[in-house]
């Protein structure tokens, strides 16, 4: 399955209509050790943007922006308890569930090759 | 922007993979393995910590007719021949100039410790008071470790010549270490059994990595500001500034009113009619933070801003100091925070948030 990347370092699996979102570990390097996840509600809708979570770390605290707009269909509630496994994978923990409302925002992310080649202007 | 100075250790932070800052025009490592991992190395173990960027003053003169007694709260007459204090540089209106430590070498030798982002104001205020004497800015010539946490002492051990169960708190040596003057002192600024190791520039860095072969374990800028949160330790620039008495910041008890020094009048003012704002510690009792500039709140009115806030690992709780107006404090009604992401309930609490 393809991932893409946002420009504000999230990002999104799409399988079907549902895109699982989480951090890039650049993100979560930045971030240092996470303490805190604030996850969105079940039944939440945003636009593609929209700060919907966010996120402590010991150093600072940071907004989650929806890298596709839908609504949240599930939240991982993991890590509400161990917000650590974002440090310790971040590319394969996500963060919410989010039912699509046009795919075509997918295809307006970066590949894995952009993203990297866009954090490396950083 | 000028470019940010470094250390003397600046390459061995490079060798470890250091994520730097810039702080008070320094470019120093704010973590390596991590501020939590850091963290834990200090409470259980022993942190190598670099403060280079810190200031050194010396005076050599008379203590008594120098002027020199008059510039800092700390009494330098009383204080005891290798004995160090905690004290003040103030204005007239008792607000703080720097907080920092004095060191009694001797009958008339004496050391400042002053934070980096003060160091020229501090020599110009101090230098400006004084009739004789001589006076003199080591800062760029002097490094400074930090070796912090229960191991600490026998990490250190080897590499000094005395007993390190000599030194009680707040006492320090002139020694050798490495073939190099250098000046051990029982001191810190985490809570842990711990030293401050002040050097030449080409020995700290020798020393630097025969501790860590001895076991100490580097840690940044981030996990000393959490460690000393944890312990309820104000930070110049946050809990103190120049619009900000000892008094206001919580700390006044470490002023003595027996000798003259600037800025009593006023602190003395405030002794006896009260001061207008109050320094609060609380918890939030969860595992969000609370951070520097967030408004505290009490009845739906503003009443203060939070000084220092963090996630403090040692008692799992987000934890914060703050300054609040003497005249709308309530004591016991609830406070909370607020900012653009909502409130957050908060918990007064005393000091330090971790007790061993």
């Amino acid at each position: 399955m393809i991932k893409r990347y946002s420009n504000e370092h999230e990002w999104a699996i799409l399988d079907a209509d549902t895109a699982s979102v989480g951090l890039s570990a650049y993100a979560v390097e930045q971030l240092g050790d996470i303490t805190f996840v604030e996850l969105p509600e079940i039944g939440a809708s945003a636009e593609k943007d929209d700060s919907i979570a966010f996120i402590e770390s010991v150093k600072a605290a940071s907004d989650i922006y929806i890298p596709i707009g839908g609504e949240v269909i599930e939240v991982n509630e993991e890590l509400e308890d161990a917000p650590e496994l974002l440090n310790e994978a971040a590319e394969s923990t996500w963060i919410m569930k989010i039912k699509v409302s046009d795919a075509s925002e997918f295809d307006s992310l970066m590949d894995e090759a952009s993203y990297k080649a866009y954090i490396e202007t950083l | 922007m000028d470019k940010l100075k470094r250390t003397a250790l600046f390459e061995k932070h490079q060798e470890l993979n250091a994520k730097n800052i810039g702080f008070c025009g320094w470019e120093m490592p704010v973590q390596y393995a991590g501020i939590l991992k850091e963290h834990e190395a200090c409470r259980n173990n022993a942190a190598l910590f670099d403060t280079s960027h810190m200031g050194e003053f010396f005076f050599e003169g008379n203590l008594l007719f120098s002027g020199i007694n008059d510039t800092t709260t700390v009494d330098v007459l009383k204080l005891p021949i290798g004995k160090c204090k905690y004290g003040f540089l103030l204005n007239k209106d008792g607000g703080v100039i720097d907080d920092l430590i004095v060191y009694k070498a001797g009958p008339d030798r004496l050391m400042f410790v002053v934070n980096a982002s003060r160091i020229e104001i501090d020599y110009e205020t101090i230098n400006s008071q004084l009739h004789n004497g001589v006076f003199t800015n080591a800062s760029e010539q002097t490094s400074k470790l930090d070796i912090q946490g229960p191991k600490a002492k026998e990490i250190l051990q080897d590499l000094v010549t005395f007993d390190l169960d000599e030194l009680s708190f707040f006492s320090f040596a002139e020694t050798d270490i490495m073939d190099s003057f250098a000046l051990v002192s029982r001191t810190g600024y985490t809570g842990e059994v711990g030293y401050e190791l002040y050097l030449d520039n080409t020995t700290a860095p020798l020393v630097w990595d025969k501790l860590i072969k001895r076991g100490a374990i580097p840690a940044g800028l981030g996990a000393r500001d959490v460690l000393r949160l944890e312990m309820g330790y104000s930070l110049y620039g946050q809990e103190l500034d120049e619009t900000t008495t000892p008094i206001e910041a919580g700390i006044g008890f470490f002023v003595g009113y027996e000798k003259h020094f600037t800025g009593k009048e006023a602190l003395l003012k405030q002794k006896e009619e009260g001061a207008p704002k109050q320094a609060i510690a609380f918890t939030t009792n969860s595992k969000r933070a609370p951070r520097h500039g967030m408004d505290i709140y009490q009845n739906d009115q503003k009443i203060g801003v939070v000084t220092s806030g963090t996630f403090s690992p040692s008692i799992n709780s987000g934890i914060g100091l703050g300054s609040v107006q003497t005249k709308l404090y309530k004591k016991d009604a609830p406070i909370e925070l607020r900012n653009e992401r909502g409130n957050i309930p908060i918990f007064k609490t005393t000091l330090p948030f971790y007790k061993k």
